[in-house]
């Protein structure tokens, strides 16, 4: 692993600080501080300490189910679980081209989700820190300190969110996991009632959105030296982009650029991912830590998110945030923006190009049409790869003759930036806390590092059977009875 | 000329209910527009009074009303709180003994186990489930058999026996172990007779005997019981090809 604070010298001997849970995040997550008898910081981990498995129950299931089974992995962000497992489960049944309908109306749902998401985490969760301070008063450092002081703002976030939500109910069947995306297509058709229902409140959702985007640019410019310095850790960037090279959230191919911007691999295919992607178990946490197998597991860590994709695509198609985006890429003069922090601003055009395509899509005649479903010859394998809001999210599948799967293996967009949140929470406790008695302010500043990721702690824990457990029993007094070591190299 | 007999009655919760000679309490009760809760009872098959779910009391004595006789005078009492629980009981032991996640399930919304469920207000499992390790049969090429969700009704075994003439499923073991078996050597449903046309195929009342490669293709919004409880689609269509699965 990359750093220093990533294992301490000797951590018995260390006073040990726990942030448990880590605040305003989707899922449970724990942070641990060791600090020495000056106060120095000598070992910073992100623990995640939920145990998922889907990896595993997944397995022994028919493969029509899966794409309802495995949503159930978020509150939040089902619907790119839905969608990466129904491209995946496609590849089952031979929908090498499906319907353009189907697709105008998966991608409607995609980009609801992008927006509703986004609206979530930055209204929600986020805006507390940044409108009010990271070591503001924690009593009003929450939504409901956003709704007494800037009402509109969150009004706004608020009604962001329901439109997404609302466009997820319409083409999925209910808000929070519908069903749908099947394979092969869709189950439900668009009417034009329901098209013009989504349409009549474009314009405000237009206009929140540009909002947004002012919001975040305004306080980036007003605290600059803080927005690009907080917890900065240079790393490489992956995410999809269409075959053109443009944004693209819900198809397209793999590309990875270094730190500095240059090309590392283009133009792979979502099916190839394993030969560009490995993975890392550590003792310590259920989150397994990909890296980029060319440039192996100490330097090949790498960024997904908002972040990466904007600075990863050549452009974005949709007039308002390409203009967004160049402002953005002005700030660095051409380099790559690796502050997280500077996710937040991201996010924020991601969103208004999401409310853009979303209008496009409700313009498209395609998207009322009946031909809803397909297939093909039968395939045995499967891998959907789509942008989730937090990043690139691949699902892959072995189906049996028997229709039921045999692998599953998931690498969920949080699990992709586990480096980096770790590295940059390490780099916020050199910044803020080395020397310091932490209070509650100080500490927050670790929640903001890893919130700007907009972390989803549920959704990136499934590495039963692959990573280390040890199992101790203690008796009242607290000596250790029994020790149960699994150890991963003898899986 | 002579004027027809008037109708035989029982007292039903309060209501008179007309029943024809030869009628159950329950079938009875569903031609009038009164639903009683069950899972085992099938109009189409001769009701054995399996599952307990729709007892009633009648003259304050307890009877399953699907295999009870209707008959005049009677007093009827179904719809109580203590009936209600003892109901909720029987399904909540139902839902812990077989593994039954409504929220992957292709059943949902057409499901008579969930639907009896919502009907009788049940929010928890309260019990312990028990979790069974039931592996699935896929060996068919266009059906599924999920056994987690087997409630032992006997419903296709009758269906596969009386109407199909093919005896593709029956019961083996007793008590807890008791589960649903295939008819033949090699206990594996590809080796069976079983056709997708048969009658086993449409009255399974929970997500066991599935047509594979269709799940999810009924939107929600559109299956059975997203538009009206269980309680109302019983009893506006009693005939089982009618929307009670």
């Amino acid at each position: 692993m990359p750093t220093s604070l990533d294992t301490a010298a000797n951590p018995e001997a260390l006073r040990r600080i726990v942030i448990e849970p880590v605040s305003r995040v989707e899922g449970h997550g724990k942070v641990t501080i060791l600090l020495d008898a000056e106060r120095k910081v000598q070992q910073v981990r992100l623990h995640i300490v939920e145990f998922r498995g889907f990896e595993r129950f997944i397995q022994g299931r028919p493969f029509w189910e899966v794409p309802v089974m495995v949503q159930r992995l978020c509150g939040i962000c089902p619907v790119s679980h839905h969608l990466a497992a129904s491209k995946a489960m496609d590849q089952i049944v031979g929908a090498t081209r499906v319907p353009a309908t189907a697709t105008a109306i998966r991608r409607l749902m995609h980009y609801g989700q992008i927006l509703q998401s986004h609206a979530l985490h930055f209204f929600h969760l986020a805006s507390p820190d940044l409108l009010f301070g990271f070591d503001s008063d924690p009593a009003k450092r929450n939504v409901v300190g956003v709704l007494a002081a800037h009402p509109d703002l969150a009004r706004h976030g608020i009604l962001l969110r329901k439109f997404g939500q609302e466009i997820i109910r319409i083409t999925a069947g209910k808000r929070v996991h519908g069903t749908g995306s099947i394979p092969g297509g869709v189950n439900k058709r668009v009417t034009p009632a329901e098209r013009d229902e989504l349409r009549a409140p474009l314009a405000d959702v237009l206009a929140w959105a540009e909002a947004g985007v002012r919001l975040v640019a305004e306080l980036f410019a007003a605290n600059r030296a803080l927005y690009e310095g907080f917890g900065t850790v240079r790393s490489s960037l992956l995410s999809l982009v269409a075959a053109d090279g443009t944004l693209d959230l819900y198809d397209g191919v793999l590309r990875a650029r270094d730190a500095d911007g240059g090309i590392l691999f283009d133009g792979v295919r979502c099916a190839d991912y394993g030969a560009r992607i490995h993975e890392n178990v550590r003792s310590w946490s259920y989150m397994k830590f990909p890296f980029f197998a060319e440039l192996g597991p100490e330097r090949g860590w790498y960024k997904v998110g908002p972040l990466a994709r904007v600075q990863n695509c050549d452009a974005i198609g949709t007039p308002r945030a390409e203009a967004a985006r160049q402002d953005f890429l002005a700030q660095t003069l051409g380099t790559i923006q690796h502050a997280p922090l500077a996710y937040h601003w991201a996010r924020m055009i991601e969103l208004l190009h999401a409310a853009e395509v979303i209008e496009r899509l409700l313009a498209d005649p395609a998207l009322l049409g009946d031909e809803l479903t397909a297939t093909g010859a039968r395939g045995t394998t499967g891998v959907g790869v789509i942008e989730a809001p937090r990043g690139t999210l691949i699902h892959h599948y072995e189906v049996d003759a028997d229709d039921l799967v045999t692998m599953c293996n998931l690498i969920v967009s949080t699990t992709h930036n586990n480096t980096a949140m770790n590295e940059a929470i390490r780099q916020v406790a050199r910044q803020h806390l080395d020397g310091h008695e932490p209070t509650e302010g100080l500490l927050n500043h670790i929640e903001v590092a890893i919130r700007a990721f907009d972390p989803c702690l549920s959704c990136a824990t499934h590495a039963l059977g692959k990573m280390p457990l040890a199992v101790e029993i203690v008796d009242a007094a607290g000596a250790l009875v029994t020790r149960l070591v699994r150890d991963a190299e003898a899986l | 000329m002579t004027d027809a007999p008037a109708p035989q009655t029982f007292q039903m919760d309060g209501h008179d209910v007309a029943f024809a000679p030869g009628q159950s309490i329950m079938t009875a009760a569903l031609a009038a527009g009164r639903y009683i809760p069950h899972l085992c009872f099938h109009p189409e098959f001769t009701a054995h009074g399996s599952c307990k779910v729709c007892t009633v009391k009648v003259n304050g004595q307890p009877h399953a009303s699907c295999t009870t006789p209707a008959r005049a005078g009677d007093v009827i009492e179904s719809d109580t709180d203590e009936l209600t629980q003892l109901r909720l009981n029987l399904v909540q032991f139902l839902f812990t003994e077989g593994n039954h996640f409504c929220p992957s399930c292709e059943k949902s919304g057409g499901c008579t186990l969930q639907g009896v469920a919502y009907e009788l207000g049940m929010t928890t499992e309260h019990f312990s489930p028990l979790f069974p390790d039931r592996p699935v049969d896929a060996s068919h090429p266009d059906v599924l058999l999920d056994f987690n969700r087997c409630i032992l009704c006997e419903l296709c075994i009758r269906a596969s026996a009386i109407h199909d003439q093919k005896h593709v499923f029956a019961l083996s073991g007793r008590g807890i172990t008791k589960h649903l078996i295939v008819n033949a050597e090699s206990g594996r449903l590809a080796d069976t007779a079983l056709a997708l046309s048969d009658k086993a195929m449409t009255v399974c009342p929970v997500g066991v005997i599935l047509r594979k490669r269709q799940g999810f293709a009924v939107p929600i919004g559109q299956r059975p019981y997203d538009r009206q409880p269980i309680s109302a689609v019983a009893t506006a269509h009693p005939d089982p090809e009618d929307g009670h699965e």
